[in-house]
């Protein structure tokens, strides 16, 4: 079964289309990694279907719910790691964890709890008394992703998780992602090659707003002739013969 | 009610702010002290107590606006906004919890303001708590030119923009000087604005004068009235298409 359906999907900001009518289809506990260059409309895609920006027309249902008509519904069942590192500066990691807890409905004996286990299964023990805003780069990504997880939501979508890492603090973040596999439907956004390639069940190729094409890493590297998935990258992303 | 946690935060993320501490209640307790100093050398009727200590009560609380407007702005540009916006928290969810901990801060400042002034030769009457009460128009209008600011500009935009209006309600509250001194032109602009009108209620009720109390406060309410809703729908149609 499906858990995001989209159909014809598009974005205008005035006279630039960032989206181009999408259409796709992710199914229940997939991960899914939109891949593409800066402003391809990564971004643009995850706002939509996380209700944060409305569509200039089409629709997406996530789970049944449409992010058109029943965008509270939808809200109820996601959560987000946005681009940018989203924390509470001066909340502590456990703060953290059980301000979003809260605001998803639980209460302050559920909040607790589901912090400490989101906090022992994202091994943020050594940190959990710290506030948010003393903590590196490397952690208050794990933090945010910790917090977009606390809520247990059915899909979760991940806005560049790794952006700006060093390689081992993306290493270490990619290990955590792996661990969801499965449990919960993933849709992630990176111009990261090889993070889409290492994580990924299948890649959809932004360029222009436009999703080129969708397929397994294998099959992306077939339908371009290429044994290398950067070659089979730049060669999708370059068919018209434009380099977005 | 998802509004109480996002409001503690709020909370907690102001009280822990330094920098708000030594503006909200060391700077207006400084300025107290040291006009008080003057006043007890060379008196100047402007500075008696029972004068001094309202005009410092609303210049204290034209900071929580810098506070208010920064904590938005701040949220917006880390993306927690963003985040939260994600979420099922509804627009009334967002207002109450920026508006419901900036209130009691208000509050607390006016207090520390009038018990010092106590030691400072203020009469220890009920008027005084009367004047807290006058004051709380007053809050709700610096509390909404805050969200305001942090709605439409960056928290760098805000301290610049936070700055003038701190500038504007001091000159022109009648705290510092004799607005009638400066000329027609700049007692008839004073009068329009709401920060003569707060002080003249404030003292009003500090004097006991009930019906002088009235005509400046309905000012102040007017103005304070009119920059909530005017904050409230920009902040609400922000909301329905997020944006940084």
């Amino acid at each position: 079964m499906s858990a995001i359906q989209i159909t014809g999907l598009t974005k205008k900001f005035k006279e630039r289309t960032a989206v181009q009518p999408l259409d796709l289809s992710v199914n229940q506990g997939e991960f899914f990694s939109v891949l593409g260059v800066n402003g391809a409309g990564k971004t643009t895609i995850i706002r939509m279907l996380s209700c944060l920006t409305e569509p200039t027309s089409g629709d997406a249902t996530l789970l049944g719910q449409s992010i058109v008509s029943n965008p509270r519904a939808v809200k109820e069942i996601i959560n987000v790691s946005p681009q940018e590192t989203a924390v509470a500066p001066r909340l502590t990691v456990r703060e953290n964890l059980e301000l979003i807890a809260r605001i998803y409905g639980n209460d302050r004996n559920s909040a607790k709890e589901k912090a400490t286990k989101v906090i022992d299964s994202l091994g943020l023990s050594e940190v959990e008394r710290d506030k948010a805003k003393t903590l590196s780069g490397g952690w208050q990504r794990r933090l945010s992703i910790a917090m977009a997880l606390i809520s247990e939501p059915k899909i979760l979508f991940l806005d560049e998780p790794t952006l700006g890492l060093d390689v081992l603090a993306r290493r270490e973040l990619w290990s955590l992602i792996e661990k969801m596999k499965g449990e919960v439907t993933i849709l992630l956004t990176t111009h990261y090659l090889e993070e889409a390639e290492a994580l990924s069940d299948r890649v959809g190729i932004m360029v222009k707003g436009e999703l080129r094409a969708v397929g397994t890493v294998s099959e992306l590297n077939a339908r371009a002739g290429n044994q290398k998935f950067e070659d089979a990258f730049v060669s999708i992303a370059t068919e018209s013969g434009v380099i977005a | 009610m998802r509004a109480f946690p996002f409001a503690s935060r709020n909370l907690k993320e102001l009280i822990r702010d330094p920098m708000m501490i030594i503006f909200a209640i060391g700077f207006p307790v400084i300025l107290l002290l040291l006009l008080s100093a003057i006043h007890s050398n060379a008196p100047v009727s402007l500075f008696a107590i029972s004068k001094l200590s309202p005009g410092i009560a609303v210049f204290g609380l034209s900071f929580i606006s810098l506070f208010s407007g920064m904590l938005i702005a701040k949220d917006r540009c880390s993306s927690f906004l963003m985040r939260l916006f994600a979420s099922p928290l509804s627009a009334s969810d967002y207002i109450l919890g920026y508006i419901l901990p900036l209130l009691p801060v208000a509050i607390i400042q006016s207090v520390v303001c009038f018990v010092l002034s106590f030691f400072l030769g203020l009469s220890v009457t009920a008027n005084v708590l009367l004047a807290l009460v006058v004051l709380i128009p007053t809050s709700v209008l610096f509390i909404g030119t805050g969200l305001l600011m942090g709605t439409l500009v960056n928290d760098k935009a805000v301290g610049g923009i936070a700055s003038i209006i701190i500038n504007l309600s001091a000159w022109l509250s009648g705290t510092w000087f004799n607005l009638n001194l400066v000329g027609s032109m700049f007692k008839a602009i004073s009068d329009a604005l709401p920060f003569a009108n707060a002080v003249n209620a404030a003292r009003a009720a500090i004097s006991g004068d009930y019906a002088a109390i009235f005509p400046s406060l309905l000012w102040v309410i007017g103005y304070a009235v009119a920059v909530l809703v005017i904050s409230i729908v920009i902040f609400r149609r922000k909301m329905m298409n997020a944006t940084t």
